[in-house]
């Protein structure tokens, strides 16, 4: 049995895989107005959470997001897996976040729970940026792991296998620390009917700017160093075709579209 | 604008990624100046010269041997605190893109990432940024200085027609709680396995396989095509094929006349690798998967359908 710890999950909402994303050219930010879901890369640390919870029944795992108040629907997904509770940072002043506007919002939220390990996913899917971990570590002032291909606490510490340009790095961290995981690292389990049951009696505590004692001129635009300028379109691939299978037809399809090309 | 441009190095050789930002930078500015971190890195300093730096700072310490980003933070703020620079650029890797992300909270810097070009318009600096799985082509600004950037792997080409720059030592001082983080074992250059950078035809095989035993149909495939296999980092990191046949940002580039990807889902970090393939072909299940965003024949399907039919159908009209 390992000792019990308390981890933070940092995980965002991003547009659902169906959704259509764009960029609005009026205010220069990502359309959220379409349907969202949990960013999949996070429910690797999810995961990754729930196992150290698994092991250690009295393992505390505290979800942390930052975006508008709607997100707690897909945020509950995470409670039903089983996680214990969300802190979702709400607020008008937060919209358009950079990532120095943003990290100063979740390291005050962060501070606030002041967990053992704090786990964040490889990259948002909306986002691709995968910096915003370093960027809290930095705030925190805790060492940190990124790319973390697997994870082992032990002794309080963190021992992790993680993939370079060159190889395979091993590192350790002591807790109180920052990891963030690559979705290579283990399947995310299912939410239960018992787990979806059960998450809507769980807590979701939205809190604002205010609460966190962030002052609003370091959130949002006013808080961010970056700026979108223009928005146009990439160069086109050319003609793309498109085709669907049924029950393994598309073979003979992608026969012929190989040997049109002459690239058989 | 006193550009710093950051380089990276493995092995006691700068990494061409960040030669090429650095070409590029000098193209901009004839005052670049360039920042080695490590242990005996001096020697370092002349290619680095070579590929257009003015001068090139050096912070050479035996406790920055290892390749971890925090140290390299405290070098860098204290850097670019005292001496100014408006802009710090970045060529993308795994190590710099956390000593940029953690440089930005330390200074309150603006970071715009995923660079695939910049350039001076009006005297200040504007990226070029491909987004939302490259569908969107961005203009970023930064609203106040330093500018940090990182510039997506691969993107610049070195060059190497610079002079001989000024060397200058600087110093060394460390946060306690930023070397908290200890290397156990660094990553050392595994070239062992099969090379997929010189096959004409790759079939890629991901996470959607199911298991690894499903590389056997691929490699039949291969076979019949007369091509070699890759994979993901997914499918690499969980063991299932050797990292010698990655493709990606932290793997290999490629650019085969033909590359079959199956059952990859297209994270940006992959289809940098492969995105110079002459003709791509994605087979996902998924009809929302990433990877149909930049593939020539985009199947809707299931691999396990589609994949031994037609490595069939290719040995039938192969054997004609
Ligand atoms: C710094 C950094 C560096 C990275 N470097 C690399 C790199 O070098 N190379 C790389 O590849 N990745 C890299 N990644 C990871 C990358 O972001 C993705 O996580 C990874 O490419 C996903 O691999 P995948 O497509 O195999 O898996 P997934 O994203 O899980 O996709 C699996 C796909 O298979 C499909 N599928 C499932 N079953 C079937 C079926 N029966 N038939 C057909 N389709 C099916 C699914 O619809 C899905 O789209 C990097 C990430 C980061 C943050
Ligand atoms: N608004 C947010 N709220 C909570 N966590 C976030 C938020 N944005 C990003 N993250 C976390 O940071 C990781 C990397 O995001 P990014 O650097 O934006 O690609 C994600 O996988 C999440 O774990």
């Amino acid at each position: 049995m390992l000792a019990p710890v308390k981890v933070a999950v940092c995980m965002k909402e991003v547009p659902a895989a169906a959704a259509p994303k764009r960029i609005d050219p009026g205010t220069k930010r990502l359309d959220r107005s379409v349907e969202g879901a949990l960013n999949d890369f996070d429910t690797h640390a999810l995961e990754e959470a729930l196992r150290l919870k698994d092991s250690a029944a009295e393992t505390e795992v505290v979800v942390v997001s930052m975006a508008p108040e709607r997100a707690s629907e897909s945020l509950r997904k995470a409670l039903a897996m089983g996680a214990d509770r969300v802190v979702l940072v709400s607020d008008e002043a937060a919209a358009g976040s950079d990532l120095v506007a943003t990290t100063a919002v979740l390291a005050a939220a962060l501070e606030r729970e002041s967990p053992d390990l704090t786990l964040f996913g490889q990259q948002a899917g909306d986002a691709d940026g995968a910096v915003l971990w370093a960027a809290i570590a930095d705030r925190l002032r805790l060492p940190m792991i990124s790319q973390a291909a697997s994870l082992e606490l032990q002794d309080g510490k963190v021992r992790s296998k993680r993939q370079t340009e060159f190889g395979y790095d091993v590192l350790e961290a002591p807790l109180p620390c920052v990891v963030a995981v690559s979705d290579a690292i283990n399947d995310p389990r299912y939410p239960s009917l018992k787990g979806i049951m059960g998450a809507k009696k769980k807590p979701q505590d939205v809190v604002s700017l205010a609460d966190l004692g962030v002052e609003p001129g370091r959130a949002g635009e006013a808080g961010s160093r970056t700026a979108v300028l223009a928005l146009a379109e990439p160069p086109s691939r050319g003609d793309s075709r498109r085709i669907e299978d049924d029950g393994g037809s598309a073979a003979t399809e992608i026969l012929s579209y190989l040997t049109e090309r002459k690239l058989l | 604008m006193s550009i710093l441009v950051y380089v990276e190095h493995h092995e006691g050789e700068p990494v061409k990624g960040a030669l090429g930002v650095l070409s590029k930078a000098a193209q901009l500015d004839d005052e670049v100046t360039a920042l080695v971190v490590g242990s005996g890195v001096e020697p370092l300093a002349e290619s680095v010269g070579k590929h257009g730096a003015a001068r090139v700072l050096v912070a050479d310490d035996p406790s920055l041997e290892a390749a971890l980003p925090q140290p390299r933070v405290d070098v860098l703020a204290r850097l670019v605190t005292e001496r100014g620079f408006g802009t710090v650029l970045f060529a993308a890797t795994v190590l710099t893109a956390d000593v940029a992300a953690g440089l930005a909270a330390r200074l309150e810097a603006g970071l715009n990432w995923d660079l695939v070009d910049f350039t001076l318009e009006g005297g200040s600096l504007v990226g070029k940024r491909a987004a939302l799985g490259d569908s969107v082509l961005v203009d970023v600004g930064w609203t106040s200085e330093p500018r940090l950037a990182l510039v997506r792997s691969g993107t610049f080409e070195p060059v190497a027609n610079g002079g001989q720059a000024e060397v200058e030592r600087v110093p060394v001082e460390l946060e306690e709680w930023s070397t908290r983080t200890a290397m156990v074992e660094q990553a050392h250059e595994e070239r062992a396995g099969p090379s997929i950078e010189d096959a004409d035809v790759i079939v890629a095989g991901g996470r959607g396989l199911g298991s690894p035993d499903k590389f056997g149909m691929l490699e039949d495939l291969a076979k019949a095509l007369g091509g070699a296999v890759a994979a993901t980092r997914a499918v690499v990191d969980a063991g299932w094929y050797p990292y010698a046949t990655q493709v990606g940002q932290t793997g290999r580039s490629v650019a085969p006349k033909l590359y079959v990807a199956c059952g990859i889902s297209g994270a940006i970090q992959h289809k940098v690798g492969m995105q110079g393939s002459g003709t791509i072909v994605a087979i996902n299940k998924d009809p929302n998967a990433p990877i149909f965003e930049y593939s020539d024949l985009a199947v809707v399907g299931d691999i396990h359908e589609i994949v031994p039919r037609l490595t069939d159908l290719v040995r039938q009209q192969r054997g004609a």
